[in-house]
């Protein structure tokens, strides 16, 4: 079962709830199945500050930018007309070549009647993977400064088996990156937080869920008893399954200062992440 | 020699439009006999990186000086290959910031800006 963990707002709570998810199933898969975590937020992954992964394997990821041959280069422009990104330009009889512009769909390659273009390749960010308990940990890591982290993604999911259960961290937001995350998974959850920022980019996933038409439900962050939660208010009224509430909890916020994770240290909090993960197997085969 | 603005609307008396990338217009002013023409900017609807391609329509249109508020670093990138000089717009009109380059009162433009929508970078 593959579940993708989401937030639309940044900082709600998906890392916790992803590692906290894959350590609850890494017990209860009783070691015959698999538990997977994976980071597919590329900008910034963090899971592994908590997991702390060893035996570490790196793999580079590249993407195909064009390469110019300017003595081949006749200045005809088929390439840059065609280029919907303008990552080319031509001036003064030299073709320039914006790499970082550039989306690898190789059509200037294709269209250069010169043959003056060829195909180079870039590295743009490096995969992990290491062990952590019983659990798999992936990371995708995208070096500073590059545009888009969907590649690192695209070579991230397939390595992920279709056994156990597999736990993806997804950036936050609801645009490339995440919609690349979610396309193969059996369920999403969304964290979501009791404020109105979190209220309203949670009605963007939302969205985007109806969109993709991925089963869904949420997991509600940070709940202070006896306070508004517009968030809880916003899945009442759009009829939104809500999986299980976590409480605000002063104990989380040391255990995860300290780089814990709440499932390994704390009875209470594997019993919770335990029952979420029982109510999302019980979901996604609906 | 061609000098080229950024213009929201066909009009010289009009501020700087504060975009170069995706200003609708450009005010092309040729020294040569004062007149003003106003060129449609073709990058505006880009999906990306329209400063590279409204740099490429000024290369084509052999300005010679830019006047903007601001240029990002692909844009100037190609500008500089161009050798088109990059000028800091002041506050004022397009014809007003027109007269104050015939005075020799405008300066760089020194602060070229990593770009924005995350489409900065180097070029190979």
């Amino acid at each position: 079962m593959k579940i993708a963990v989401l937030s639309g707002k940044g900082g709600t709570g998906k890392t916790f709830v992803s590692v906290n998810l894959a350590c609850a199933a890494e017990s209860a898969a009783q070691s015959n199945l698999n538990s997977v975590y994976v980071d597919c937020d590329v900008e910034e992954p963090n899971g592994n500050l908590f997991l702390k992964p060893t035996n570490i394997k790196k793999s580079g990821v590249n993407v195909t930018v064009p390469v110019v041959d300017n003595t081949k280069c006749t200045g005809c422009r088929k390439c840059s007309d065609f280029c919907k990104y303008n990552a080319l330009a031509y001036v003064k009889d030299r073709l320039l070549i914006f790499n970082e512009v550039c989306h690898s769909c190789g059509g200037c390659i294709i269209f250069c009647p010169q043959k003056a273009l060829k195909e180079r390749q870039r590295e743009i960010g490096v995969i992990e993977e290491g062990i952590s308990g019983k659990t798999t940990v992936f990371s995708g890591n995208l070096n500073t400064g590059e545009v888009s982290g969907v590649p690192i993604i695209k070579e991230l999911l397939p390595k992920l088996p279709d056994n156990g259960s597999v736990i993806i961290d997804c950036p936050p937001g609801s645009a490339c990156t995440v919609m690349e995350s979610i396309r193969q998974v059996d369920y999403c959850l969304l964290v979501a937080e009791p404020t109105l920022f979190g209220v309203h980019n949670l009605s963007m996933v939302y969205e985007l869920f109806k969109l993709l038409k991925k089963p869904f439900g949420v997991v509600l962050n940070k709940c202070l008893a006896d306070e508004e939660n517009p968030s809880e208010q916003f899945c009442k009224e759009n009829r939104i399954t809500i999986i299980e509430k976590i409480p605000y909890d002063k104990e989380i916020g040391r255990l995860n200062s300290q780089g814990l994770v709440a499932v390994r240290e704390n009875g209470t909090y594997k019993e919770l992440f335990e029952r979420i993960l029982d109510k999302l197997v019980k979901e996604s085969l609906q | 020699m061609k000098i080229v603005i950024p213009a929201e609307t066909k009009n010289k008396d009009i501020p700087v439009c504060p975009s170069f990338g995706r200003t609708p217009y450009f005010a092309l002013y040729d020294t040569e006999n004062g007149k003003y023409e106003f060129l449609d900017n073709t990058a505006t609807a880009s999906q990306g990186g329209a400063g590279i391609k409204a740099a490429q329509l000024l290369v084509d249109n052999e300005a010679k000086v830019l006047i903007t508020y601001r240029c990002g670093e692909n844009a100037a990138d190609v500008l500089n290959a161009a050798k088109i000089k990059i000028l800091k717009a002041q506050d004022g009109t397009v014809q007003e910031n027109i007269a104050k380059y015939n005075e020799g009162k405008l300066a760089g433009l020194t602060e070229i800006h990593p770009g924005f929508h995350n489409h900065g970078g180097n070029q190979s």
